[in-house]
């Protein structure tokens, strides 16, 4: 397994936000993770890189346990992290963003240059001395993952990436992460559009109010539409 | 040389214009690298580091150190940088002690930490250098001087002009060509993402300090060839920078240049114009820098600061009938003190009381309002000076000028307020200092009317009023009743507004309260009641010294307030006594009362961020754990990002 998430409960302050929640992900696999807005699927992510300083329970990634490491540490390892609204450095161009993404390449793992990164998202190459605070919101997505991914991650956690895209940057986004996949990533997708996580996932979990509902194939939540209506349906 | 001007021909006139214009580009220079370094190191940690103007005047002292002991060229700026570095690497070591530990505390508490840094600084130096100035050698080289206009301009001015530039081009290189400037970049804009991309940002910081205070430690070392060192140049250069920093917009190297440059140009020649008050036009600029562009001339607008006061998670509450009772026989307790304590007991407790007030004053205005002032014993020392001229000028008895001296720290508070309370957070609190420093030196160079240096005496009570009982029963009364007026308008309809604006804005602001006007009339209350503890001041005293607008008494204030715990009611009643009886018993005991009164602050806030009274009522309020058994961190989380 890539990352066993087992018991994990988080807090905000006195707010008790997760409840239990377990996660596997295994090597190249391309999972999601769905619920409505306000489910605890962000929290989840910010959890397992250490973002969540009240919490508590198991996060293995690689077989070692890493809940008590700090976020660096974590990312280091290879656990990459897209966050739900981008954080851009926008006083930064594209290449210097890619540039504070840039780690070290890791053994087995393949390793991203900025070249490989305009391969993946070429509208980047067109614009490398950008700022990124003017960029558009798609392009803006692009530059978050690619940004990631210069860190030579062996697992990425994705939060959101289709939120507030046009529908036809979606498709982009989808085909890149198809890519990613074919790279041998394993790829946690955060999502609330089960469209969007049909054309690219492998299995799927649901979580409703800071718990586990469902855990299964995209088959086996297609034969159910009735948790779908439970969980996901607006 | 003022004479000279007026009788000299105007050719003259315009080249002596130019001659300052040099002068002044030349002290552009070490200020220019102080306050680049407090805003590189502002962008990043988010610190605003009251210590730099010490680690400037380290870097001065060491260096007349390590340049009277190695002569010769290589001696001197071998010196210099040595003597920067080691002290770069004394600020690193404060950022990785004491820094490291209160980066998720509010903002105020490490403003107030550098403070209490700073204190002890300065009873160092005095210990090491001995207390007289020094005179530093000149750099080899530069000693002579070159004719402009048949004036004689110092040839080391000429360099200092020249590195300025080369500085801020230096430093654009690093931030801009190496990895580790684009990292810095980055966290200046967001350090929780750069965290999450892989980078240790612990050492990040640390270097950052380290660099800001090499700058610092150089902008002093630089001045030895031009100036004497002393132990007061730190307080005299961080209240500059401050303007610095703040007309040039924190966290921007460029803008910190423009307007060191800017302040320097107009402190020059603003000597020929306006000769004994040459801060105003500094200080007008900058008033008008701010309401036009509120983030400084290159600075960006702030996220959404963290809330200047801690996080309350209790809510507060009228007292019960019980606690009022309990109160009620404290002060009656208090009021038999003059039955059998001595003369000096009353006087020290006349003080304290004094104090209690002035600490209410800022108590109210900080938690209740969510407004850090740093400056406010300018509204103490203007009500001390407002009783003083009414004694001294219209002849008024002591009732009378007890109200005059209030109605002075209310119209202080009242103009610099309308300034102030268009800032936030940090700009808000340096503002206020700015403000503080600017009335001190208008006091203290306006000798005809305020005495000055030697201030305002033979400032007596009236006779009733003039034992030490008859003073400390008046001055128990007009505290009690002052706290009193304070502790309801916190319960009053103006209160509850005034707390909803603190904790959010715009919430406030959709509920129609308007923040600016709620906090200036906060902030106006707050310079009143500060005012009264002035007048009583003066007639406690005797008279009136520049020193009670001084930056000590602002500090003095906030250690009260922080000391009595900032998420209370009225804990600053509690501060005031303890900080005040201990910092008149240390006067008393030793001569290196700053060095230990800045080791307790330094202490209190890495120990103790609640105060006493918030401890006493952590510790009374305490409730069972969430049944979960979590450990639930308490509060000034960064992370308290919405849930989801």
């Amino acid at each position: 397994m890539k990352l066993e998430v087992a018991g994990l409960n988080s807090f905000y302050g006195r707010a008790h936000i997760l409840f239990d929640v377990a996660l596997e992900v295994g090597k190249g696999e391309v999972v999601a993770l769905l619920g409505r807005n306000g489910a605890g699927k962000s929290t989840t992510f910010r959890s397992v890189v250490g973002l969540v300083s009240g919490r508590s329970g198991q996060v293995k990634f690689e077989g070692e346990d890493i809940s008590r490491l700090p976020s660096y540490e974590i990312v280091r390892r290879g656990l990459g992290y897209v966050p739900e609204d981008r954080r851009i450095f926008t006083d930064l161009t594209v290449e210097e963003n890619f540039e504070v993404g840039r780690q070290k390449p890791r053994e087995g793992v393949a390793a991203w240059s900025q070249d490989r990164i305009y391969t993946l998202f070429p509208n980047l190459g067109e614009m490398r001395k950008r700022l990124g605070g003017e960029m558009s919101g798609g392009e803006q997505q692009m530059l978050s993952i690619g940004r990631t991914l210069m860190g030579n991650p062996s697992l990425v956690l994705l939060d959101e990436p289709s939120e507030g895209l046009a529908p036809k940057i979606v498709e982009q986004m989808a085909d890149a992460i198809l890519a990613m996949k074919r790279e041998g990533l394993s790829i946690v997708i955060s999502e609330q559009n089960l469209h969007f996580a049909k054309l690219i996932c492998d299995r799927a979990y649901i979580i409703e109010k800071g718990r586990m509902r469902f855990s299964g194939t995209i088959a086996e939540l297609e034969a159910h539409p009735e948790v779908r209506d439970a969980y996901l349906a607006v | 040389m003022i004479v000279a001007t007026q009788t000299a021909t105007k050719g003259a006139n315009v080249e002596l214009l130019l001659v300052q214009a040099l002068s002044g580009l030349a002290s552009a220079a070490s200020l220019f690298l102080v306050a680049s370094g407090l805003s590189i190191i502002f962008g990043v940690t988010r610190i605003v580091n009251f210590a730099h103007g010490a680690f400037y005047m380290l870097g001065a002292y060491m260096a007349y150190t390590l340049t009277s002991r190695f002569a010769g060229p290589l001696g001197f700026w071998g010196g210099l940088v040595v003597a920067s570095l080691i002290v770069a690497a004394l600020g690193a070591l404060m950022e990785m002690v004491l820094l490291r530990r209160i980066y998720q505390a509010p903002e105020l508490f490490q403003l107030l930490a550098t403070f209490g840094v700073t204190l002890m600084v300065q009873d160092l130096v005095v210990l090491i250098w001995g207390p007289d100035d020094l005179m530093g050698p000149r750099a080899p080289g530069f000693t002579g001087a070159f004719e402009l206009f048949g004036r004689r301009i110092p040839s080391y001015d000429a360099l200092l002009i020249v590195l300025g530039p080369l500085v801020l081009g230096l430093l654009w290189l690093l931030f801009h060509r190496t990895r580790w400037g684009v990292l810095v970049r980055a966290a200046t804009q967001d350090r929780d993402m750069v965290a999450c991309l892989g980078v240790n940002q612990k050492w990040l910081f640390t270097s950052v300090f380290a660099l800001g205070v090499f700058l610092a430690a150089l902008g002093g070392a630089l001045q030895i060839p031009r100036t004497t060192v002393t132990h007061a140049m730190d307080l005299s250069i961080i209240v500059e920078v401050f303007v610095v920093v703040v007309i040039g917009g924190l966290g921007s190297v460029t803008g910190a240049f423009f307007a060191a440059v800017l302040v320097s140009e107009l402190n020059a020649l603003g000597i020929l114009v306006l000769p004994k008050i040459s801060l105003i036009a500094v200080f007008l600029v900058m008033a008008v820098v701010l309401v036009v562009r509120p983030f400084g001339l290159l600075g960006k607008p702030e996220r959404a600061p963290r809330a200047a006061a801690g996080l309350s998670f209790r809510p507060w509450k009228p007292m019960t009938q019980i606690e009022r009772i309990g109160v009620a026989l404290i002060v009656a307790m208090a009021a038999l003190l003059p039955l059998f304590a001595g003369d000096y007991t009353l006087s020290v407790g006349s003080e304290i009381l004094v104090f209690v007030l002035f600490a209410s004053s800022l108590h109210f205005m900080m938690t209740v309002g969510g407004l850090a002032s740093f400056g406010h014993a300018a509204y103490f020392g203007l009500g001390a000076y407002g009783a003083a001229f009414a004694v001294k000028f219209l002849g008024a008895p002591m009732g009378v000028a007890l109200l005059i001296g209030p109605l002075f720290g209310m119209l202080g508070a009242i103009v610099s307020g309308w300034f102030c309370v268009r800032l936030t957070g940090v700009y808000f609190a340096m503002l206020t200092l700015a403000f503080a420093q600017i009335i001190w030196s208008v006091t203290f160079q306006w000798v005809e009317v305020t005495g000055g240096d030697n201030g305002l005496l033979g400032i007596w009570p009236a006779r009733w009023a003039s034992s030490p009982q008859g003073f400390f029963w008046l001055t128990l009364g007009i505290a009690v009743v002052g706290v009193a007026l304070l502790r309801m308008l916190v319960f009053s309809p103006f209160g509850f507004g005034l707390r909803a604006a603190r904790d959010s804005t715009l919430r406030a602001d959709a509920i129609g309260i308007n923040r600016k006007s709620v906090q200036w009339a906060a902030f106006v209350v707050s310079g009143t009641f500060a005012g009264l503890a002035g007048a009583l001041f003066a007639f406690l005293k005797g008279s009136v010294f520049p020193d009670s607008l001084a930056i000590p008494i602002s500090v003095d204030g906030l250690v009260m307030v922080l000391l009595g715990g900032i998420e209370t009611v009225s804990g600053a009643v509690v501060g005031a006594i303890v900080y005040k009886a201990l910092a008149i018993w240390l006067m008393s005991q030793t001569d290196l009362s700053k060095l230990i009164l800045g080791a307790i602050i330094v202490l209190l806030v890495v120990a103790s961020p609640k105060g006493i009274v918030g401890f006493i009522e952590h510790i009374r309020h305490r409730r069972p754990r969430t049944p979960t058994g979590a450990d639930v961190p308490d509060s000034l989380g960064i992370n308290m990002k919405a849930a989801e």
